[in-house]
């Protein structure tokens, strides 16, 4: 299991966990990102910048600090 | 009869209602563009209905602003349309679950169906329609397909019968989507390449530089090839001819031709410094300014409809989180490129007080509007790149320092970015005119009655001796600090009401290139035009507009002064 920032871009993984409080969670359930959800990572940028992963036809840029607790598992 | 448009943002909620009503609202390739509702009317089988396009969300919790008005606006609907993107079904149903819960009649507009079907989406309809309980009927809310049909099923709306548990929503999507939707594997087209591309680092600042480089060309390409072709010869040989017959007409009444002629030079029309109503009141917002707002809001405007704009917020996250903003913060600053006030009206964006606080003041600040650089390259211009870099490096580096040092000045917290990123979509002609058309006329609206207004207060207050005066007792504390002679402070009293207008009282004065920059670097800081003042009075409050306002001329002083120093040292 590693975080989002970890995760190479372009690779494919299922979400396992989010470990935030419950704000995070429902900030990102209401976008649909949430553990079991298969998601591709598109970009990352230098210097801790955002996080881009794209599911479904829905590309979104979540922050560095945010996807630091988004755990995901390569397939 | 009260019909609601609902729906996620960036689904084409806005075309549909401008659609449906015609009334002109802006709609952008990005999320948050309604956050103020809109209402409308239009004709259902000879009744006329209400229309009210809900600002677009992608929950009915209330976590912000925006979905607490969509939450609150709901209960007064009688029936909602639910505009879902067709290509997004999953999570857009996640609303329309929602909104069942609300126990009213609806009817789904599968929007965007085309482009779903391009993409190798194919959605079951009738299937959705059984399963929900709802009309369903596919739109293309550019081309208008649709559109007819989903006015006809109005009178259709049903409320669901569906039953599930609200927590296991997403389980119960996942149900809907396995019967419905079906996705075919494409091939990566262009755009979706590109839309790869623009937000790695390794291609995406290269193609940010690019885009950037090319929108200040074109803007000073469009911009001056409409003065020189149109607007100079147009004041040139049809204006001034009829101005100089009124004067002829004047010349008895000393006080009416000063008003609105002003002075002739060598017995010619001089639109920098005659200073009349109709000479030069009317020549520095139509003649100098208003062919860059067109050629600004034109660029923009497709900039916009592309989707770019999003993209643009992802490739200077960093950068602007080292001011305690994040990305988005970015789109307030860009519009108020074109002019303040949309500037400050977009700041709504950003979620917490310190970012809007952050954001009002760096844009009041440093982030000259197209009249005032319009102004900036006719005053500067004559003197090459020189006059202008030192202006524009000096706004930029003020940027970024009040930035770092607000961060760390203002309390408050500053979230991180988490948004979507819309897909790039060819911009739709006739919403890019539309577009342009009401900014322009916004600016027409809102800045000639002000520069109008503002040529007649000079007049007015050179008349009476109260200008003379106030340069009299302030000049000497501008002329020892800043370095202007005394009788700049009459355009320091000017730029609260009009930026441009206070820059071109400026041209008769004679200054050297060192005081034209220093002044120039003054007028841009000091205090927002008072259109932009009373957003932003309205935006951040009372209280925390004085402290934004003391900071705004703080550091135009301090700015000033040093840089008359620097420049002082440097050219000696």
């Amino acid at each position: 299991m590693i975080s989002l920032n970890d995760l190479p871009v372009g690779k494919k993984a299922t979400i396992t966990a989010i470990s935030g409080g419950y704000g995070l969670i429902r900030k990102l359930d209401i976008l649909g990102i949430r553990p079991g959800k298969e998601i591709t990572k598109i970009s990352s940028q230098w210097m801790k910048g955002p996080v881009i992963i794209r599911w479904g036809n829905t590309d979104i840029a979540i922050g560095y600090g945010m996807a630091h607790k988004i755990m995901v598992e390569v397939k | 009869m009260k019909i609601l448009l609902t729906g996620n943002p960036n689904v084409g909620k806005s075309v549909i209602f401008n659609r449906l009503t015609g009334v002109d609202i802006i709609s952008s390739n990005y999320p948050g563009t309604t956050i103020d509702y809109t209402k409308g009317y239009f004709n259902l089988e000879g009744e006329r209905v209400e229309l009210i396009d809900v600002p677009g969300t992608y929950s009915l919790e209330p976590s912000c602003k925006a979905e607490e008005i969509a939450v609150q606006m709901l209960q007064e609907g009688d029936v909602f349309i639910n505009i879902i993107d067709a290509t997004n079904l999953e999570r857009s149903l996640n609303f329309t679950l929602q909104l069942i819960k609300q126990k009213k009649p609806m009817v789904i507009a599968l929007n965007l169906f085309d482009e779903s079907k391009h993409i190798g989406i194919s959605i079951d309809v009738e299937k959705l329609e059984q399963i929900l309980g709802i009309p369903c009927i596919p739109t293309c809310a550019l081309t208008g397909e649709g559109i007819k049909k989903l006015v006809m099923k109005i009178k259709d709306a049903r409320i669901s019968d569906i039953v599930f548990n609200n927590s296991q929503r997403w389980t119960e999507i996942g149900k809907i989507i396995d019967e419905v939707q079906e996705i075919k594997h494409k091939h990566h087209s262009f755009a979706e390449k590109l839309r790869d591309a623009s937000v790695k680092p390794m291609t995406g600042i290269p193609i940010l530089i690019s885009v950037l480089f090319l929108t200040f060309i074109l803007i000073r390409l469009i911009g001056e090839s409409l003065i020189r072709f149109v607007f100079e010869p147009f004041f040139e040989r049809v204006w001034s001819p009829v101005m100089i017959k009124l004067s002829g007409f004047l010349i008895q009444s000393e006080f009416f031709h000063d008003l609105l002629i002003g002075d002739l030079v060598n017995g010619n029309i001089d639109y920098g410094s005659s200073f009349g109503l109709l000479t030069t009141g009317l020549f520095v917002p139509v003649g100098a300014v208003l062919p860059y707002v067109f050629a600004f809001y034109t660029v923009l405007a497709v900039l916009e409809d592309l989707g770019y704009l999003p993209r643009v917020a992802v490739m200077v996250d960093n950068i602007m989180h080292k001011m305690g903003l994040h990305g988005l913060a970015i789109i307030p600053m860009l519009l108020g490129l074109g002019c303040n006030v949309p500037g400050a009206l977009s700041i709504r964006i950003l979620e917490t007080r310190k970012e809007r606080f952050i954001a009002a003041t760096l844009m009041s600040i440093a982030v000259p509007c197209m009249a005032l650089q319009a102004m900036l390259f006719g005053l500067l211009g004559q003197y090459g790149i020189k006059g202008l870099s030192v202006v524009f490096g000096t706004l930029m580096l003020v940027w970024l320092i009040l930035g770092l040092l607000l961060k760390r000045i203002i309390k408050g917290t500053s979230p991180e970015m988490f948004v979507e990123i819309p897909p790039y979509r060819i911009p739709y002609f006739k919403g890019v005119i539309k577009k342009v058309w009401m900014r322009l006329k916004w600016f027409i609206k809102e800045a000639v009655p002000f520069v109008l207004l503002g040529v007649l207060i000079a007049n007015v207050l050179y008349t009476l001796g109260v200008m003379q005066f106030i340069s009299r007792v302030t000049g000497p504390f501008f002329n020892c600090i800043l370095g202007l002679p005394e009788e700049a402070a009459g355009s320091l009293v000017m730029g609260f009401l009009r930026k441009d207008l206070a820059l071109g009282m400026l041209i008769p004065l004679n200054m050297t290139l060192k005081q034209l920059v220093v002044a120039s670097v003054v007028l841009s800081m000091y205090f927002p035009c008072v259109a932009t003042f009373s957003i932003l009075l309205k935006e951040l409050g009372i209280l925390d507009m004085l402290k934004s306002a003391t900071i705004m001329v703080l550091s135009a002083l301090i700015t000033g002064g040093l840089l008359n120093l620097i420049l002082t040292v440097i050219l000696n």
